[in-house]
């Protein structure tokens, strides 16, 4: 047996990964029909998607996957659902003056829905300018990819639970594989049908306040196309204004389901087999749920005082409880988390509220979440591995173990945290600097704080930054270099950087 | 009484010889040599054979047995051992086991294993230990009646404010009771004239309160023990740092394997894990040992737990209790300057020894190697104290005997000659062991 990695089976599978994509493209279908737009695009994309699909898989016919392989398959299938992804953009855009008819466009905004990052590049976001079926594929873009894609096809292919735990575990968020049930495949259908379900709960309340004449404009299309990218902690609309274009309940009604997604959704598990302690006693949801309060505390006493201007989209925060408290309790759910929604261009307030947004940036989502950024347990961990080190820096001989809500962290698990907020900050660092230069190059005007902003909300897959970046803005005054980079930095914060990094090494090829 | 004891090691032959004068005793070994010798120096019936088969406890006749006591030095093959007796008899078991992990699941199903009564000699042990550091003047601490009763056994140290006063002079407490001196090898009964001579061991029995008050009058230099060195993370070292953060206290642990030293930490998330070794000088100073009140030694060798006790008061340690695996050692110990030595297997003893009474005794106390014993006794219709003023009922007691406490449905009754003992009342006595059988079927 051959000990290297045998790149054909990796490349075979990813092509079974297209070939379900195509499926997927059976939805913004139905929505051409529907309005009758842009059926043409559909139809030739799922006819090329499928095309590329099987001969991709004609490469290899043994599905049985190694572990190097398995790690070669998730980060190959994210890149390839990416650049397929783009094929209906790239075709509704031909001969139009639409930004997506450039290829690094439509590639940046297929990464950024896949990975739920929520940047954009399009120039006008509009149902005048764009088919409702683009936009809505660009929803679910980001409802394929919050879950995951790999979670699917392991939830769905035999073949793919043989190595199915390898292959979550290189997927999903978070420092380590939860395994709910004792067969692998058996988790990720309850993960998936958790994720369902909250889409489908979400869907059907939005609905609820249009026919109940709270949210005159939250139609079927809306309320499908927000549920599409709220529980994955997207953040795109096909409303230019986000959710701020909304009534009020529709706002209150989402914040709850921004607050879901960044949870982990193991939790739901345990919930429903009664083991409410396993819920309230876990560490990171206390967290989680403590700086989604505190700072939203902070910011609603800031907004209150007066850190926010008059808005047109936001409105009048100064001396207006509700308004503060909705606008301070959404921006920071939604950053936090990593979803990217606005209700309103905060890229607008003062300087100190801008600094609460920008701390919960660096928070981001729970372990087992679709929330992207570092993620409250390595934070957790992170800052307890650092108690520890003062006090056995006092104390040479004592001996102590990293604990999480009286569980022990394994030591091989903190230095994996360890290495990954490390590279994660590096690598933050290190993007700043290369869109700063890059911008420099081509004469955009781009602030450090611009720089580092859109290098955090592309790594972390968050979507707005600030200044021009916010929350209304886009990301197409960069040059395609930027872009690429950008492009990068999603994929790899996706994937939580290593999984991705470790083909980059030789270690990986060689025996 | 029919005895089968399973197991002839040190516990096994201890309890044999205890037994063997007032019962019928055979003990099983898988060791031929072993029975052999154990039937010469005691009069018991040997059977060698292992205890697990049903063959063997037939020859050992289980059938006609009242109690088997498996006391093997394994866990597992005490445990068979009692199962295997009750497919053929319902003979009432007891099992030793070290581990306590039995010990929890036996006690979340009554009879689980098919064991009547499971002794944890590693958990006993730990408790004896934690009872002492909770009351550091204290050479010997237990409690009867639920808690509500408390005996300690103290020694009269020479600057103690009651060294030379009579007992009735030192006894300024409502709800203590002096049971007894123990002056130099003998058991002294005392009267209110008695004078307390520094040396002397005094057993007080009460309220928990009293006995702490009585503790802190005692020896007013030992204050409340904040700062608990454990030396050695065997089974006795975890579950005695286990007992003490329980507590609410914050011991420090040392253990020099690095992987067990790493277990401890993971299990004990209150207490300190130091990685090193308990005879290292330079670390026990860096670790201040001085400011230590009082270190345990349970290291799993009796010589190494001298040794690192020794050193720890040398640097400054304020006491030091050791655990001493041979019985023989205890005096020695002490006599060295180890302040308090607990032997696992006394602990043991008290508690099979429990079960073999045949007036059965609720609780029960061993004094001083067996010199004396402190027994919990649920009076009944037959007992010459019953409906009795104590004053009365004392003349026909043994010399020897004392009655320490009382509870009547779980509330404290002091002793005086004139209260009337009531039937169901829970009398905690203090019996010499001379007169132990005598009293034992008076009470």
């Amino acid at each position: 047996m051959s000990v290297r990695v045998d790149w054909r089976q990796s490349v075979a599978f990813t092509g079974t990964v297209i070939k379900y994509l195509a499926f997927a493209m059976l939805i913004p279908l139905a929505v051409s029909v529907v309005y009758g737009e842009d059926i043409v695009t559909f139809l030739a994309s799922i006819g090329i998607t499928v095309a590329v699909g099987i001969a991709l898989e004609r490469l290899d016919d043994d599905t049985q996957l190694g572990p190097r392989e398995a790690l070669l398959l998730v980060a190959l299938a994210w890149a390839a659902v990416a650049i397929i992804g783009s094929i209906p953009y790239l075709i509704a855009g031909y001969n139009t003056e639409s930004t997506l008819r450039y290829p690094i466009n439509a590639l940046f905004e297929s990464t950024s829905g896949f990975t739920t990052t929520g940047a954009t590049v399009l120039g006008e976001i509009s149902l005048d300018r764009h088919s409702h079926a683009i936009l809505m594929w660009r929803q679910l873009t980001q409802w394929l990819g919050g879950m995951g894609i790999i979670v699917l096809m392991v939830a769905i292919l035999p073949e793919a639970a043989v190595n199915g735990a390898q292959l979550i575990d290189s997927e999903a968020p978070g420092p380590e594989l939860q395994k709910l049930t004792p067969k692998i495949a058996e988790t990720a259908r309850l993960l998936w049908l958790f994720y369902l379900g909250f889409t489908l709960l979400l869907v059907a309340l939005l609905l609820g306040l249009h026919y109940a004449g709270l949210a005159p404009n939250m139609n079927v299309y809306n309320a499908i196309a927000h549920g599409f990218s709220t529980l994955p902690t997207g953040g795109f609309s096909p409303q230019a204004e986000s959710i701020g274009a909304f009534s009020p309940a529709v706002q209150w009604v989402v914040i709850p389901f921004i607050l879901v997604a960044g949870t982990n959704f193991a939790l739901f598990f345990f919930l429903l087999r009664d083991e409410f302690a396993a819920v309230f006693e876990d560490r990171e949801f206390q967290a989680y749920i403590g700086a989604n309060a505190g700072l939203a505390v902070i910011l609603w006493g800031l907004l209150f005082s007066g850190s926010a201007p008059q808005l047109a989209i936001g409105g009048v925060t100064e001396g207006a409880m509700e308004n503060a408290l909705r606008q301070a309790t959404f921006q920071v759910a939604s950053l936090l988390n990593s979803t990217g929604y606005a209700t309103s261009n905060f890229a607008q307030w003062d300087q100190t509220a801008k600094a609460v947004l920008l701390f919960a940036m660096f928070v981001g989502g729970s372990a087992g979440s679709t929330g992207g950024g570092v993620k409250i347990v390595r934070w957790l961990v992170v800052l307890k591995g650092i108690r520890r080190q003062l006090f056995t820096t006092a104390h040479p001989s004592a001996v102590k173990p990293v604990r999480l809500g009286g569980r022990v962290v394994d030591e091989d698990v903190v230095q994996a945290i360890y290495g990954f907020t490390l590279l994660y900050f590096l690598l933050l660092g290190l993007a700043t600097v290369l869109l700063s230069l890059d911008a420099g190059r081509v004469g955009l005007e781009l602030t450090v704080f611009e720089a580092l902003s859109a290098s955090l909300a592309t790594i972390g897959n968050i979507g707005p930054g600030f200044g021009f970046l916010g929350p209304f803005g886009s990301y197409l005054a960069f040059p395609s270099t930027s872009k690429l980079l950008m492009i990068f930095l999603m994929w790899i914060g996706r994937l939580e950087i290593i999984p991705v990094f470790v083909i980059f090494t030789g270690a990986f090829w060689n025996e | 009484m029919y005895v089968v004891i399973v197991g002839a090691g040190e516990v096994g032959s201890t309890i044999a010889a205890g037994l063997a004068g007032t019962h019928e005793v055979a003990v099983i070994d898988i060791d031929g040599q072993r029975v052999e010798q154990l039937m010469y120096e005691t009069d018991v019936l040997g059977v060698e054979g292992d205890g697990a088969d049903i063959e063997t406890l037939e020859d050992a006749n289980i059938r006609k047995a009242d109690i088997l006591i498996a006391s093997t030095d394994d866990d597992e093959t005490n445990i068979v051992t009692c199962g295997t007796a009750n497919t053929v008899t319902d003979v009432f078991t007891i099992s030793r086991v070290k581990s306590a992990k039995f010990l929890r699941t036996w006690q979340h199903s009554e009879r689980a294993f098919g064991v009547d009564h499971m002794v944890a000699t590693n958990l006993l042990t730990a408790e004896t230990i934690s009872r002492v550091v909770g009351m550091p003047a204290a050479q010997d601490v237990d409690t009867f009646a639920d808690g509500v009763v408390q005996m300690a056994e103290f020694e009269i140290p020479a600057d103690s404010p009651i060294a030379g006063q009579t007992v009735r002079e030192a006894d300024r407490y409502e709800s203590l009771t002096f049971a007894a001196l123990i002056r130099k090898d003998d058991v002294v009964i005392p009267t209110g004239e008695t004078e307390l001579c520094p040396g002397d061991d005094v057993v007080v029995i009460g309220s928990p309160e009293s006995v702490q008050t009585f503790a802190s009058e005692i020896a007013p230099a030992i204050d409340g023990v904040r700062n608990v060195l454990v030396v050695g993370g065997s089974d006795i070292g975890y579950h005695t740092a286990r007992l003490l953060q329980d507590r609410g206290l914050t011991p420090r642990l040392i253990e020099r394997d690095h992987d067990r030293a790493r277990e401890l930490a993971e299990e004990l998330p209150k207490t300190t894990v130091l990685e090193s070794d308990a005879t290292d000088r330079e670390f026990l100073e860096r670790e201040h040992v001085e400011d230590v009140d009082i270190v345990v030694a349970a290291l799993d060798n009796d010589e190494k737990n001298l040794l690192a006790s020794l050193l720890a008061k040398r640097l400054g340690a304020e006491r030091a209790v050791a655990v001493v695996d041979s019985g023989e050692y205890v005096k020695l110990f002490e006599a060295v300057g180890i302040d308090v030595a607990v032997n696992p297997r006394e602990a043991t003893a008290e508690e099979i020894t429990r079960f073999t009474r045949e007036q059965h005794a609720e609780n029960i106390a061993i004094i001083e190697s067996d010199r004396a014993e402190v027994l919990e006794i649920e009076i009944d219709s037959d007992s010459e104290l019953v409906d009795r003023p104590i004053r009365e009922s004392v003349r026909d007691l043994p010399e020897g005997v004392v009655i320490g406490a009382i509870t009547r449905d779980g509330d404290l009754v002091i002793p005086r000659g004139d209260t009337v003992i009531e039937r169901g009342d829970h009398v905690v006595v203090f019996v010499d062991t001379d007169v132990l059988e005598a009293a034992s079927n008076k009470l």
